[in-house]
C-alpha cells in the first residue's frame, strides 16, 4: 500500500543525502587545504560550512514533524530516529573539517606543515572518507555487512592517530622546540580526523539499529546475534 | 510478568462452519493492560467477547479448548454464566446508559445482583463513579437522566456501572472510538489508573492507543495469533515482520 508517509520519508532520506555529499567534499577539501596549505580552499570550506548548518536545522524540523504528524511506529520510527542522529553527526563531522581549515590557516601563517615525514595523516584522511561514505552507503541501501565493516574499521584509526601523535611529538616538539608550532596544528588535525572516524562509526551504529533494533552503542559484543525479524 | 489471570489454550471459535478463531494459546497478565490488535474482521473483538460468554448469545457457534479465568474453567458446565459476567465486565464501542437517572445507571448490576441495601449502594455508586473518575463532575446531579451527560461523560459511566459490582476483570471493545481527544484522554488515563485493581483487556484500532496505554499487546490476523509482547517492544521492534507491516500501516 501506498502511503503518503514514503514520500516524507524519501524526501527527508534525500536532504539527508544531500547534507552527507556536502560533508564527504568538506572532508576532501580540508584535506587538500591542508596539503597545499591552500588558504583559498580553507576558507571556502569554512563558508559552506553555514549551509550545511542550516541543512541540519531543516532535517531537524522535518523529522520533528513527521514524528508529530505521523506517530510512526516500528521501522519508520526508526528510521525517523536514526535520521534524526544522522543529521546531527555529519553536522558534528563538518564543524571538524571547519577546525582542520582552521589549523590550515594557521600553518599558513607559520610556514607551512610538516607533511612529508608524516605518512600516516593522508592515510588517516583516506580512513575517514571511506568511513563516513560508507556509514552513509550503508545508510541508503540498509546495508549491515557494511555498517559493521565501518564498524571494526574504527579501531585502526584510533592507531593512526596515536602512531602520528607519537611521531609528532617525538620528532618534531621534544626533540626540536622550533618546529613544535608547526608539528602542534597537525597534531590536532590527527585528532579532528580521528574524531571523523568515531562519528561514522556512531553513524554505522545507528544504522544497525535501524536495520535490526540492536543498540549496540557499548555493546559492539552482541553485533549478529539476533536474528532478522521472521516472515 | 504479572500472574497469568486468564488462560488461554488452543482455543478455537467457530461462527457455523466459519473458523475465526484458531488454535489461539496466550496468557493475560493480572492488574495490567493487555491491548488487541489487529485489522478489521480478525477476531479480535470475538476473542474479547469469550472472555465473558457475550458469544454464547449467539446461535451457531461453538468452541474448541480452554478458556481459565482466575484457575476457573469458564466453559465448564457448572459455570454460572450469569455470575462470570459479574467477574468480567464490558465496556463498549458506543457508551449505551440505561435511559435512568446518573444513579440508577450505577446501581442496576448491584440491583439485579440482589443487593437491596440502600445505604450499601449509594457507598459503592459513590465507590464506582470515583473510581471511573465521574464523580466530582455529576455528584450534584446524580439524579438527571444519564443521557444527558456528554459522550465521554456517558463512556466514564459505563466504566462505572462496570466497576460497581466489583469485577476482577474489565474487557473493553473500543471504548474510544466514538469520543472526542479530550474525553479519549480521560478515558485512557481512567484506564491506566485501573489497572491497580483490575486486569484490564482491550480491543482497539487505535495503535497509538495500545502504545501510550497498554504493557502488552497481541497481534491476530485471520483469527490467528500472530505476536505477543511487551507493548514497548512491540511498537519499535516487533519480532515478526507482517507484525510490522500492520502498526506502520502498510495493510489493514
Amino acid at each position: 500500500m501506498e502511503r503518503h508517509l514514503d514520500d516524507e520519508l524519501q524526501k527527508l532520506k534525500e536532504n539527508l543525502l544531500k547534507m552527507a555529499s556536502l560533508t564527504e567534499r568538506a572532508i576532501h577539501d580540508s584535506f587538500e587545504a591542508l596539503k597545499g596549505i591552500n588558504k583559498d580552499l580553507a576558507e571556502a570550506v569554512i563558508n559552506r560550512d553555514e549551509h550545511i548548518d542550516d541543512l541540519e536545522i531543516d532535517n531537524e524540523e522535518h523529522a520533528i514533524e513527521l514524528l508529530a504528524l505521523f506517530q510512526p511506529m516500528a521501522k519508520d520510527l526508526r528510521f525517523i530516529v536514526t535520521a534524526m542522529h544522522i543529521n546531527a553527526e555529519l553536522e558534528l563531522i563538518a564543524d571538524l573539517t571547519v577546525n582542520i581549515c582552521q589549523r590550515v590557516l594557521e600553518l599558513a601563517d607559520k610556514g607551512g606543515a610538516l607533511l612529508a615525514p608524516i605518512n600516516d595523516l593522508p592515510h588517516l584522511a583516506d580512513n575517514a572518507k571511506w568511513m563516513v561514505k560508507n556509514a552513509i552507503d550503508a545508510f541508503v541501501n540498509n546495508d549491515e555487512p557494511l555498517a559493521e565493516k565501518v564498524i571494526l574499521s574504527d579501531s585502526e584509526s584510533n592507531q593512526l592517530r596515536s602512531a602520528i601523535i607519537q611521531r609528532l611529538v617525538d620528532g618534531f616538539i621534544v626533540k626540536d622546540g622550533k618546529t613544535a608550532p608547526r608539528a602542534i596544528p597537525l597534531l590536532l588535525v590527527a585528532r579532528d580526523l580521528e574524531r571523523i572516524c568515531d562519528r561514522a562509526t556512531y553513524i554505522a551504529e545507528e544504522v544497525i539499529y535501524m536495520i535490526q533494533a540492536k543498540m549496540i552503542r557499548h555493546h559492539r559484543e552482541i553485533l549478529n546475534q539476533d536474528p532478522p525479524l521472521k516472515s | 510478568m504479572n500472574h497469568e489471570f486468564i488462560d488461554i489454550k488452543n482455543f478455537s471459535f467457530y461462527y457455523g462452519q466459519n473458523k475465526c478463531l484458531k488454535s489461539i494459546t496466550l496468557g493475560i497478565a493480572e492488574k495490567e493492560v493487555t491491548s488487541i490488535i489487529g485489522p478489521s474482521g480478525c477476531g479480535k473483538s470475538t476473542l474479547l467477547r469469550c472472555f465473558n460468554r457475550m458469544n454464547d448469545l449467539i446461535l451457531d457457534t461453538r468452541i474448541e479448548g480452554t478458556i481459565h479465568i482466575d484457575g476457573q474453567d469458564i466453559y465448564s458446565a457448572v459455570i454460572d454464566v450469569v455470575d462470570l459476567r459479574r467477574k468480567v465486565g464490558m465496556v463498549f464501542q458506543r457508551p449505551n446508559p440505561f435511559p435512568k437517572s446518573i444513579f440508577e445507571n450505577v446501581a442496576y448490576g448491584l440491583r439485579i445482583n440482589g443487593v437491596r441495601n440502600k445505604d450499601f449502594i449509594a457507598e459503592k455508586i459513590e465507590q464506582g463513579l470515583i473510581n471511573a473518575g465521574l464523580w466530582n463532575e455529576v455528584k450534584d446531579r446524580l439524579q438527571d437522566n444519564a443521557l444527558r451527560l456528554s459522550g465521554g461523560q456517558q463512556q466514564r459511566l459505563c466504566v462505572a456501572r462496570a466497576l460497581a459490582i466489583e469485577p476482577e476483570v474489565v474487557l473493553m471493545d473500543e471504548p474510544a472510538s466514538a469520543l472526542d481527544p479530550i474525553a479519549t484522554a480521560k478515558l485512557e488515563e481512567l484506564i491506566v489508573e485501573l489497572k491497580k485493581k483490575y486486569t484490564i483487556v482491550i480491543v482497539t484500532h487505535n495503535m497509538q492507543q495500545a502504545a501510550r496505554i497498554s504493557d502488552i499487546t497481541v497481534f491476530l490476523m485471520q483469527g490467528e495469533l500472530i505476536e505477543r509482547g511487551k507493548t514497548s517492544e512491540i511498537f519499535t521492534r516487533p519480532t515478526k515482520k507482517i507484525t510490522e507491516e500492520y502498526i506502520t500501516g502498510r495493510f489493514g
